[in-house]
């Protein structure tokens, strides 16, 4: 067989899309079949539902699906993030187990990383996890694990050997969420939202078969999670968004965006807004003060500089070629256009902003976006976090001295209260 | 000019603070911005009953304790620190001020005392559904007829105008323009015509509404045509008075962030150990402390009613407004996780910080307004 190119794949996706796209098949029904063609993740491996094109090629069959209005495999979420761990490290079973109804939707993962004493140190977990008969028991405590209540599945990062360093004592499990021993409580967040959750463990159980990779070599996993979230939280990804047209299966597709997507209907606020930013200038007279004028032409600029250095990244990925520095930038980049944005609405709405819910611009929209943007730099991650990674790994400054890795976890100094 | 506290100011405040660390502890703030009124009768009464804050700056012919705008600084200052909520910047600091500026002596006479009692609760109407903070910006007109004046129109922002009692309202004569015409009017609460709604706000602890005049008697304040000048005088006072109440609330989170800081462990050491925190803290420092040095020099000149204030109120607000939202959005991220969410304190403060930012105008306004005053 020939090397696919542009033409070559094109002309094929759409040859199968369009003798098999059908808006009145079931949403799961049309994923599945998506999944069997090869279609639905064509960069995937070919022995998991793919068809190992290289990432600008998959883009081809993306703008293929969009142009005949076909629904794509379910890939928003945290279930990306657990697709691509899977496929990076699991054992051919849990990728047997996990991947189709993950694409399909069926499933919905939560990442049960942060702890209430460790956070940005997250190899830092304290959440045991022990081997007790034919299964692993699960006892301690999450936080900020966002949409854990609409979960099926929980990413979970435990401790299995507290008396080795702590990056060694680590293992990453698949947790099934739907048990008697973890109960999820919403917590709630300075915007009102409750999107991420306290999640306790109490003997849970997990089976063997669930851990991933070896015990041990948990941190590698999570790294790998950790990638692919910072990643895509360069400000160039989309948040889910249904579309209006009629049919069973966008239907079916907007009942899911307005259930497992609710817990980020506010993270479009989150990222600042910079979309209405010129449409609101106008709509309130003030682009024409020459003070507001420089504000904006700052943000579009740092803006569009961002999402340029984004696309560079990915395109340098796309060719194979290995990553520059342009790609470890854009995750603290964006919350530096966040919080620029939630600046210049200030500016621009003047004493509208001190308004909220419907009284406030567009219906509440505004508000949100100025009290949501401090999310950004925190969550995957603080800003102080990325610089570290910045400054040590991409410019590879001294590190700083450590003192919690070299000794047994157990006589690492820890949080009092947790 | 030179500021500095005497040592009876200093002792004022240390009692204040206690007092109001007691009487106002988060859980309290709590409590109070889920209600509609946003504070309590009672409970305000009982606090200011006990220091007299209601008249601080209020002279002493007129019922108050006639001090001046540092001692009332001093107050807004601790009061922001606490998130204190109550109607005072409504009733002591804009709309007291304004009588003081505007009202003949009998009036100041006939409505002074009850608010520097507490017993009446008063705000100030001047701004509109516009935003605008300048007399450019009133629209509510004033039609003459038997001796009294009718109002129509729509005052929006009006800290805590659905529940005071007395409203002092800016308005003008109708067909006038700018600085022209305009008058103070007082209403009472519950007059008729008159329809309050409380807004949704960013900022729960402090309430604003929605007062829309219909046809509604009102009673001349000072001199018709003659508002123009109190008011201008007006916004700087309360403007130098609000950087104040800032930086109480700045230094208060910056010293939230220090003291979590120093408690948290990342690493196996306390995040305060790192210099990224450490950096951090110290330029919250620099902000902090200038942004005070600009708020009491203009506590300091509205109190000397130096000519200098125009320039030195509006300098105050931009670099309090500053400073303020910069500490805010520090702490946040200090705090992490935990700082975004709703059982912290921090956003409590985050949220005034963005409400104070723009009320009475934002730092770009102020700054041109400097310039102006400074002839450059
Ligand atoms: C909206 C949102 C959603 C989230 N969703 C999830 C989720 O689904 N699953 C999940 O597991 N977690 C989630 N998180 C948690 C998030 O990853 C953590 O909050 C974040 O990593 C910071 O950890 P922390 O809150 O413990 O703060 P800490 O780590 O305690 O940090 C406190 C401060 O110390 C600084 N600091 C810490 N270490 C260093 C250092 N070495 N050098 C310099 N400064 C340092 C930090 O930058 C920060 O300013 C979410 C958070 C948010 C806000």
């Amino acid at each position: 067989m020939s090397e696919p190119t542009e033409a070559s794949v094109r002309a094929e996706a759409r040859a199968w899309l369009e003798a098999n796209w059908n808006p009145d098949l079931g949403l799961i029904e049309w994923r599945n079949k998506l999944i069997d063609s090869g279609w639905g993740v064509p960069s995937w491996p070919k022995d998991w539902y793919g068809r190992e094109l290289p990432l600008p090629l998959e883009l081809v069959v993306e703008e293929e699906m969009k142009r005949i209005g076909a629904v794509g495999v379910a890939k928003t979420g945290i279930r990306r993030l657990a697709a691509a761990t899977l496929l990076a490290h699991g054992s051919d079973m849990q990728k047997e187990k996990f991947l189709r109804r993950s694409l399909t939707g069926e499933d919905t993962w939560c990442q049960l990383f942060s702890e209430p004493g460790s956070g940005s140190d997250l190899a830092g977990a304290m959440t045991r996890a022990e081997f007790k008969g034919n299964r692993w028991v699960i006892n301690g405590q999450k936080v900020w694990t966002t949409s854990a209540h609409h979960a099926d599945w929980g990413l979970l990062l435990a401790r299995t050997n507290w008396d080795v360093p702590k990056h060694q004592g680590l293992s990453y499990f698949i947790l099934d969420i739907h048990q008697p021993g973890v109960e999820v409580h919403p917590l709630r967040q300075m915007n009102g939202h409750a999107s991420f959750n306290q999640v306790f463990f109490t003997d849970a159980e997990v089976p063997p078969e669930h851990l991933v990779a070896d015990v041990g070599k948990g941190w590698a996993v999570a790294t790998t999670t950790l990638m692919h979230e910072r990643r895509g939280a360069d400000g160039v990804g989309r948040w889910g968004m249904a579309s209006d047209r009629k049919g069973r299966i966008y239907d079916e597709e907007r009942a899911e965006i307005a259930t497992v997507m609710e817990p980020y209907k506010w993270y479009p606020q989150r990222a600042g807004r910079v979309d209405l930013i010129v449409e609101r200038a106008k709509a309130t007279g003030r682009n024409t003060d020459p003070v507001v004028r420089q504000e904006i032409a700052k943000l579009l600029t740092l803006s569009k500089t961002a999402e340029w250095t984004a696309l560079r990244a990915r395109a340098a990925q796309m060719q194979g070629r290995p990553q520059g520095p342009e790609g470890s930038l854009g995750k603290l980049v964006s919350s530096h256009v966040a919080r620029a944005a939630a600046r210049v609405h200030t500016l621009i709405t003047g004493a509208d902003a001190m308004l909220a819910g419907e009284d406030s611009p567009m219906n509440g929209v505004i508000a949100e976006i100025l009290i949501s943007v401090p999310a950004g730099s925190i969550a995957g991650g603080t800003d102080e976090i990325q610089r570290n990674i910045i400054s040590e790994r991409v410019l590879h400054m001294p590190k700083e001295p450590r003192t919690d890795n070299d000794r047994p976890f157990r006589d690492v100094p820890k949080n009092i209260v947790t | 000019m030179q500021f500095s506290f005497t040592s009876e100011q200093e002792e004022f405040r240390s009692v204040l603070r206690r007092f109001l660390e007691e009487k106002s502890p988060a859980t309290a703030v709590r409590r109070l911005m889920e209600t509609e009124a946003g504070w309590d009768r009672e409970g305000w009464r009982e606090i200011n009953q006990q220091l007299g804050l209601t008249g601080v700056h209020i002279p002493e012919t007129f019922g108050g304790q006639g001090f001046g705008f540092v001692e009332l600084g001093i107050v807004l200052e601790e009061m922001g620190r606490a998130l204190l909520c109550a109607p005072y910047f409504a009733s002591t600091v804009l709309a007291a001020t304004a009588i003081m500026n505007a009202g003949t002596d009998g009036q100041k006479l006939a409505l002074l005392p009850p608010i520097a009692t507490g017993d009446t609760i008063a705000t100030l109407a001047f701004t509109e559904p516009n935003g605008r903070w300048d007399a450019e910006g009133v629209e509510t007109s004033a039609t003459p007829g038997n001796g009294k004046f009718r109002l129509d129109g729509v005052k929006s922002f009006v800290l805590d105008g659905h529940t005071a009692d007395l409203i002092v309202v800016l308005a003008r004569r109708p067909g006038s323009r700018g600085d022209e015409g305009l008058s103070f009017f007082t209403v009472r609460g519950d007059a008729a015509g008159l329809s309050r709604r409380a807004l949704n706000v960013i900022d729960p602890t402090r309430k604003q509404a929605r007062l829309e005049f219909r046809s509604v008697e009102a009673e001349l304040l000072g001199e018709e045509g003659g508002g123009a000048k109190p008011f201008a005088r007006t916004m700087m006072q309360a403007a130098a008075c609000l950087a104040n109440e800032m930086v109480g609330g700045a230094d208060r989170l910056r010293q939230s962030a220090l003291d979590y800081a120093n408690l948290r462990v990342q690493f196996g050491r306390t995040i305060a150990s790192f210099q990224s925190m450490k950096h951090k803290q110290a330029d919250m420092l620099v902000d902090v402390e200038l942004a005070k040095s600009a708020a009491y020099q203009a506590a300091a000149a509205a109190t000397e009613d130096d000519a200098d204030l125009p320039a030195l109120a509006s300098l105050a607000k931009a670099c309090a407004s500053e400073a303020y939202m910069q500490t805010a959005i520090h702490t946040i991220q200090i705090h992490g996780g935990i700082g975004f969410t709703w059982d912290n304190d921090t956003h409590l403060w985050f949220k005034r910080a963005k409400s104070s930012e723009v009320f009475l105008g934002d730092p770009t306004w102020h700054r041109e307004k400097m310039m102006q005053a400074w002839g450059v």
